[in-house]
């Protein structure tokens, strides 16, 4: 007999997420890994590494990238890929809203996030990729909630929610076939605590936008947004210097900044210990549109 | 508020939870997730106004758990969501399941993964077939904790002797379905009692509450640390200058503790050598213990590849070709004795025919019935499978990582079935 040993939650997840990741690996002819600049796919390179090291990632890192970046995360990016010494495919909106794939949103509220769906399907569909693994988790939102780690996509992209395949034990059922693709998601069973405390133990870096910093922003619904090139501000909205950070990365024009004096790792993990607002209702614009956005634009081909 | 270096530490429990919206279940983990202070400022203020909208007249907690739009239009369940919340003491990873017949399906799945089963009744009507249905399903998926969960106690005067009687039924349906550590405990959901806070309604109560038990029941000594088990999943063979003659087997350990020196046989070619070291990316580790994924490196270079089993010589798995288990079927379409399908099972993938269904369970009597011509969707029944290639298992009452597998149509690369192995031969 042994003495039981005690595997802590951190230990567990990342134990479940590698596990995921080696059967994409080992299940799919020609996967890829979605690369945001955030967070949480910063952490899913770091579970790459302790899934794949000392060998080679078995697939490449995709970044779509809507050109409406904070500046800071794309050299962050460039940085990153580089000291892991693994191949970058950019898939770019601009190039898509060139091409006349997709068309523009004008006016002060326009945003380069619904174009990206577009962007990312006919990325895949160039490549051929059968799986795109991402960084999305259930406690975002409630229709992720229900969503598959493995989550099958048909020839258009589509999820549906009424037909999803059961998932039992960690048997994953990886099977599609020609032109349709599988997202999955290693990480879907932490929250937004987890993945900071995971980053706060393997001391990950992450681009500086994460932590507090004096930068000039406006006021909006409620929200604040940084003063940049790619947002047109309304009347009212008057630009003003405040101490912020970012709780996600996305598109300038969505992501929205939180007052914060949190300039470290363990200030930003006591300070979501202690939030009272979740992720996305306080710094995404996008999910905020209508009660069911989410579930919609996952339907479609969303991440 | 829970402080981040003591969460560092914090032991994770998956649970699932059984029952219908009548038992009080969407209140209930509505209530847990309250009183424990998960629910955020603009989630409460969300369901506040969807409240108001449908005109519920209160603020209704369950709506916090409908996920899709058809679930929140049509005020049911329709799929299985994963939650999850934090105390100081544990991560709680909670799996949704609705609890209509028609939906066994569901509770399988959620059960596959969980530590501990919360089954809810209604204290006014106490053990119902219901009841006997989800029990039955955590017994033959071998979840090694249930807590009956004998809610709306404020509608029965919190009556001690009611609890009593239902206790006592509940032991006699433990006993007949093997259950080996069955909880109860009296509860109002909608007031809070026994949840979280002991409340004021039961003084002659002395057990834990709800959370306190699932914050303290011992889950480290579920795992078979005995047997040694290990899946190839993945061979590491990075072809640098650095790492010349590297060739490491990446896997997730099923059972025992793995330790250099330790002797293996691979499975199925019965090849013997001995574990070189273990290893994460980082490095050598001492040792490692079941749900761990690390990479295991032999001192002989054999040619072991993805299916196949690492395991302790002295102590191995049957080798097999003929299986029969206990299968839950999953799909619309029924199978037919003689169906070809495919078994997934831990990282080997073989075709196999269902050669014979032996017998099914009534759901609703729990009876046995011998022979069945075909089973339908959310059937279980037990079932003889013959493979076209060996596996490695054990049974599932064993090792719930060797002891089970899915079913796969090849037609539809649809999810079919789910298994677990009662007996195997060559």
């Amino acid at each position: 007999m042994h003495a039981p040993v005690h595997l802590s939650h951190l230990d567990e997840f990342e134990a479940e997420a590698v596990h995921i990741m080696r059967e994409v690996a080992a299940e799919l002819e020609r996967p890829v890994l979605l690369f945001s600049g955030g967070k949480d796919s910063i952490v899913l390179l770091r579970l790459a590494e302790q899934a794949f090291r000392p060998g080679k990632f078995p697939f490449p890192i995709m970044h779509v990238d809507t050109g409406h970046n904070f500046p800071e995360v794309i050299e962050f990016r460039d940085r990153r890929v580089a000291e892991l010494r693994e191949t970058l495919v950019v898939a770019s909106v601009q190039a898509s809203i060139d091409t006349g794939r997709v068309v523009e949103e004008t006016g002060p509220r326009a945003s380069r996030n619904q174009l990206q769906t577009t962007t990312l399907l006919d990325a895949i569909e160039e490549y051929g990729f059968d799986a795109a693994i991402g960084g999305a988790r259930r406690d975002e939102e409630r229709a992720r909630a229900k969503e598959r780690i493995f989550s099958f996509r048909d020839d258009f992209g589509q999820w549906n929610p009424r037909a999803q395949r059961p998932e039992l034990w960690d048997l994953y059922n990886a099977r599609v076939r020609r032109g349709e693709h599988v997202r999955v998601f290693p990480i879907s069973n932490w929250t937004e605590l987890d993945v900071w405390q995971y980053i706060a133990r393997e001391q990950l870096e992450l681009p500086p936008i994460y932590f507090s910093h004096e930068r000039e922003v406006f006021r909006r619904d409620g929200m604040l947004y940084a003063v940049s090139e790619f947002v047109e501000r309304m009347e009212g909205e008057e630009p003003f210097s405040a101490s912020v950070r970012f709780r996600t990365v996305g598109d300038m024009s969505c992501t929205g900044a939180v007052a914060s004096e949190a300039g470290t790792l363990e200030q930003v993990v006591s300070e979501i210990a202690a939030t009272r607002v979740t992720e996305r209702g306080e710094t995404r614009a996008d999910d905020r549109a209508s009660e069911a956005a989410m579930e919609d634009r996952k339907r479609v081909g969303y991440f | 508020m829970v402080t981040s270096s003591a969460l560092l530490q914090t032991e994770l429990l998956r649970l699932v939870t059984a029952g219908s919206v009548d038992d009080g279940k969407s209140t209930l983990i509505g209530r847990l997730l309250y009183d424990t202070k998960q629910i955020l400022v603009d989630q409460l203020e969300h369901i506040q106004e969807t409240s108001k909208r449908r005109g519920d007249g209160y603020v209704n907690l369950a709506l916090l758990t409908d996920g899709l739009r058809a679930e929140r239009e049509q005020g049911i369940t329709i799929d299985v969501a994963y939650r999850s919340f934090v105390t100081p003491r544990r991560r709680f990873q909670l799996a949704d399941a609705p609890g209509h017949v028609q939906y066994t399906r569901n509770m399988v799945t959620g059960a596959s993964t969980a530590d501990l089963a919360i089954i809810l009744l209604d204290a006014r009507k106490g053990v119902v077939e219901q009841t006997r249905r989800h029990s039955y399903i955590a017994a033959i998926l071998g979840i090694p904790h249930v807590v009956v969960a004998v809610n709306k106690m404020d509608l029965v005067e919190f009556s001690e002797q009611r609890f009593v009687e239902i206790e006592t039924e509940l032991g006699e349906t433990s006993e007949r379905l093997g259950l080996r550590d069955v909880r109860v405990i009296p509860m109002s959901a909608l007031r809070g009692d026994g949840v979280v806070e002991p409340g004021d309604g039961m003084p002659w109560y002395e057990g834990p509450t709800l959370l306190d038990h699932l914050e303290t029941v011992e889950i480290a000594a579920d795992r078979d640390l005995d047997h040694r088990r290990f899946a190839v999943q993945w061979v590491i063979r990075p072809i640098s200058e650095e790492h010349h003659d590297y060739r490491g087997y990446a896997g997730r350990v099923a059972g025992g503790v793995w330790r250099a020196g330790d002797d293996v046989v691979v499975l199925p070619s019965r090849r013997r050598s001995r574990v070189a070291s273990v290893e994460i990316a980082d490095g050598p580790l001492e040792l490692a213990v079941p749900g761990m994924s690390v990479t295991v490196r032999l001192e002989d270079d054999l040619d072991v590849s993805r299916g196949d089993m690492l395991v302790d010589p002295e102590e191995a798995p049957t080798v097999a070709r003929e299986l029969e288990a206990t299968v839950c079927w999953m799909a619309e379409r029924p199978l037919e004795p003689r169906t070809r399908l495919v078994v997934k099972h831990t990282t080997r993938t073989v075709r196999a025919i269902a050669d014979e269904l032996l017998s099914v369970i009534d759901i609703h009597t729990l009876e046995d019935r011998a022979g069945p011509e075909r089973l339908e969707l959310n059937d279980i029944a037990r079932v003889r499978l013959r493979l076209a290639d060996p596996l490695a298992v054990d049974p599932y009452a064993d090792n719930r990582t060797t002891g089970a597998f899915i079913l796969i149509d090849e037609s539809t690369n649809d999810t079919v079935g789910a298994g677990m192995i009662l007996s195997a031969s060559s």
